[in-house]
């Protein structure tokens, strides 16, 4: 059975978040990759390379870690929230990243090629890094045995 | 093709205000950001609003549904940190 467009926004989903596990999984995977981005900016840029580098990983995986708490929160309290939570969120994070780089632009530890190329490098790198298990464990989803079941709670 | 070559004649021969120029830069540069943000905007919009419809028909999918709509999202934000990274490069660097 279908549920009508009333139900689907008055759905809500409990209990443990896939967005949250895919999140921590990509920030684990950064944290043990960040040493060497950063010591691959420290060659090319140098020192100030190295700062700027740590500061991109930095911004990356706290927009990870924000997009997945905001969805996941407001998926628990229905899936109407989750689609604002999920645009707006994208605007208010886009937004927080340009504040994070425009507080420190002219700093004098600052390298803005560093900065930004290890922004897209490690955000498209962590999530096809995260997209070769998340395509396994879809796929084979014996293999992993410790996938969150998100129940579903009509509260119409 | 000819206001192009005027305008590079101009620049050339120093027609252009500084201030005016900062202007015209931090105006451009903002307008692509935006410009930038759009696309992945709608591609967002889209996902998500495809990806509810999904889980209004098979709830029991939902965990797969919402694990692959969280990275579409992040795909799709890519675009817009590509587009924000050319900004500040081409405003502040």
């Amino acid at each position: 059975m279908s549920a009508t467009a009333g139900d689907a926004l008055a759905t809500r989903f409990e209990g443990p978040a896939p967005e949250v596990a895919v999140s921590n999984d990509m920030i684990k995977r950064g944290l043990v990759i960040s040493p060497i981005i950063i010591a691959i900016c420290g060659v090319i840029w140098g020192a100030n390379g190295a700062f700027s580098s740590a500061y991109a990983v930095a911004i990356v995986l706290l927009n990870f870690a924000l997009a997945a708490v905001m969805i996941a929160g407001a998926a628990r309290i229905s899936v109407g929230l989750m689609m604002a939570a999920t645009l707006f969120g994208y605007l208010i994070r886009l937004a927080l990243i340009f504040l994070a780089v425009w507080i420190v632009k002219d700093a004098s530890w600052i390298s803005l090629p560093a900065l930004g190329s290890t922004i897209i490098v490690t955000h498209l790198g962590l999530l096809f890094w995260e997209m070769k298990y998340v395509a396994l464990s879809l796929s084979q989803p014996g293999l992993k045995t410790d996938v969150p079941q998100v129940s579903r709670d009509h509260t119409i | 093709m000819e206001a192009l070559s005027a305008l590079v004649a101009a620049e050339e021969a120093g027609a252009f205000d500084p201030e005016a120029k900062n202007i015209a830069a931090a105006t451009n540069a903002g307008l692509a950001y935006g410009l930038a943000a759009i696309g992945p905007g709608i591609g967002i919009g889209y996902l998500v609003g495809k990806s509810v419809e999904a889980m209004a028909r098979q709830p029991e999918a939902a965990g797969m549904v919402r694990t692959t709509m969280f990275l579409g999202i992040a795909f799709t934000e890519a675009l817009a940190l590509i587009g924000f990274v050319v900004f500040i490069l081409v405003k502040f660097a």
